[in-house]
């Protein structure tokens, strides 16, 4: 046993937490976390956020210190890619030459940004958002940017835009679906934030995509819109979803679809090879069927699950998903998955700027959208680990206490 | 700086200088302390830099708002009257002589 190796193939947030869970649960082999970013592990959340408004420093954004994988016997290499996987000889090979043998292999590869196809796409100013190095790229850019489009109003896009405004720039947020945040909340949260975006100043153009981008002297100038409007530009963010790097699994002949595919414990078809965090797609009760989630909690309960694994402790991942977005001064705070619900009530007055939507599929609550309202987040989180047995009429009610009724359901 | 005094579950004692306007949970992770989880890095959402302060001092640290209220109701251990978030111990000059003691576990 004290001569098992793990490869954990990413250092982001799941190739972290597995790395560190590993000790921590008492495993004794050998630990390996590979990454090609040149920095060490760090978090992703604040580059759209306080990083990326100044008010945090890069120190705040290190999981831990670089002196923690030496003492924590975790054998951490940054800046070099692992470029192929051979699944016989249990060996990888990395972008500098080297080689080495596993007995366990994780892939925490994480996703990339997925780039917008358009001529002018490649112009100066036109960037994306995944990385310390973009996000550094970005808060530079800000301090000079007047007219900001962003293409694609999903959580970084939106989260970026109130920085963006907050920083002083002309916001324009166009989105090709009508609904803001779209495939992931429900139709009265992507109103409010909608609103909430226009009232600090944001214009937005829903149902509108990119035709190409104009650019002066190689930077850009101007956007032009699938309806033919010109709108004048000094900084384009893209961000219209991400790409789950899956190439090196599918390459190893592992299947991959929507990410690298594994059973309720992780494991891939390989019971060697194990895949987790942004890159996974698995089953999990909570969305009646097979997912990839792109969230820190999913990240670090997924490497968790792995490790506990690795340690001797099998146990199926069944945790609650949940997520947070800041924008402005808007907290939303998501448990559960609430993508499907055929049914949804509003606990709260959206104009009070504090409410929750709880969403139902087939009579259950499923998941609950709570805008600074963190109790109901709370309580949502409990019950959804439970049977929350929660009728809409109840959630829908202020004076229906939530808590008494997860004391109460908890009896039974 | 106001030094603060982090006490591990099994008595031992670890002093961090925490700067004014840092946290108790940044100081700790920064310095990569066992014991303070904090994953979702300060932003009240997973309730893994639980600390217990010290119980008279308790008045020299910021009121509790009602979301870490709620917030405390995920500790992984038990939650006593000076349970509090670390993160949302942003340290002031009262914060000199500040002791925490860690709770059993964060997760
Ligand atoms: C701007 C931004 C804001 C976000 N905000 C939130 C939020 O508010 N709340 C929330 O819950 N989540 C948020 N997320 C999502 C969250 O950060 C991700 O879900 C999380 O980082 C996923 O962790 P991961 O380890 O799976 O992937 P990643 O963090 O992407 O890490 C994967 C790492 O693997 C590396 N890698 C890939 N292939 C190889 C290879 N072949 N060899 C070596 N290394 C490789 C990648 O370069 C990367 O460093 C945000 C993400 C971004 C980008
Ligand atoms: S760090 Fe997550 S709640 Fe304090």
């Amino acid at each position: 046993m004290a001569d098992r190796v793990v490869a954990v193939v990413g250092s982001g947030q799941a190739g972290f937490q597995v790395a560190a869970s590993l000790h921590q649960e008492g495993f004794a082999g050998r630990v390996v976390l590979i990454g090609d970013e040149p920095v060490p592990p760090y978090q992703r959340p604040p580059l759209s956020k306080t990083y990326l408004a100044g008010e945090a420093g890069v120190d705040e954004l290190w999981l831990r210190p670089s002196e923690f994988y030496a003492k924590q016997h975790i054998e951490l290499v940054c800046g070099d890619a692992v470029t192929g996987i051979d699944r016989v000889e249990r060996r990888l090979s990395l972008a500098s030459g080297l080689q080495m043998s596993w007995d366990h292999l994780v892939f925490a590869t994480g996703a990339r940004y997925r780039p917008l196809r358009v001529p002018g796409s490649e112009l100066d100013g036109v960037l994306p958002l995944r990385t310390l190095a973009d996000a550094n790229t970005l808060r530079q850019r800000l301090n000079e940017a007047r007219d900001v489009v962003v293409v694609g109003a999903g959580f970084i896009g939106l989260e970026f835009a109130s920085v963006a405004m907050a920083r002083g720039a002309n916001v324009h947020i166009l989105e090709i679906t009508h609904h803001p945040m779209g495939r992931v909340v429900s139709q009265t949260v992507a109103r409010f934030f909608t609103e909430a975006h226009i009232r600090w100043g944001a214009e937005f153009s829903l149902g509108t995509g990119v035709a190409r981008i104009l650019g002066e002297g190689g930077r850009v100038a101007a956007v032009e819109t699938t309806d033919g409007r010109r709108l004048s530009a000094d900084l384009v963010l893209i961000c219209i979803g991400v790409i789950p790097n899956t190439e090196l699994a599918g390459a190893a002949g592992l299947p991959v679809d929507n990410g690298i595919v594994v059973d309720e414990h992780l494991v891939t078809s390989d019971p060697a090879i194990f895949a987790i965090g942004d890159c996974a797609n698995f089953p999990t009760p909570f969305a009646g069927g097979r997912v990839r989630l792109e969230s820190v909690q999913n990240a670090v309960d997924q490497g968790r699950c792995v490790a506990a694994r690795l340690a001797g402790r099998p146990e199926p991942y069944e945790k609650v998903p949940w997520f947070w977005s800041d924008q402005g001064d808007l907290k939303l705070q998501i448990a559960g998955i609430t993508v499907g619900h055929d049914q949804s009530v509003v606990r709260g007055e959206p104009a009070s700027r504090s409410f929750s939507v709880f969403c139902y599929r087939a009579g259950r609550l499923i998941g609950v959208e709570s805008v600074n309202r963190t109790s109901d987040h709370v309580a949502a989180r409990r019950m959804l680990a439970g049977e929350p047995r929660l009728a809409p009429e109840q959630a829908a009610d202020l004076d229906y206490d939530l808590r008494a009724h997860i004391r109460g359901s908890a009896r039974h | 700086m106001p030094k603060v005094t982090y006490v591990h579950p099994d008595g031992a004692r670890e002093v961090l200088d925490v700067p004014l306007g840092t946290s108790v949970m940044r100081a700790a992770v920064t310095n990569g302390l066992d014991g303070i989880v904090a994953e979702c890095g300060g932003e009240m959402m997973c309730a893994t830099c639980h600390v217990y302060v010290e119980a008279d001092q308790l008045d020299r640290t910021p009121p509790q708002s009602d979301d870490e209220k709620a917030m405390l109701e995920f500790t992984a251990s038990e939650r006593k009257p000076n349970s509090r978030l670390s993160c949302q111990l942003v340290a002031t000059p009262e914060f000199e002589g500040l002791v925490v003691y860690l709770p059993e576990t964060q997760v």
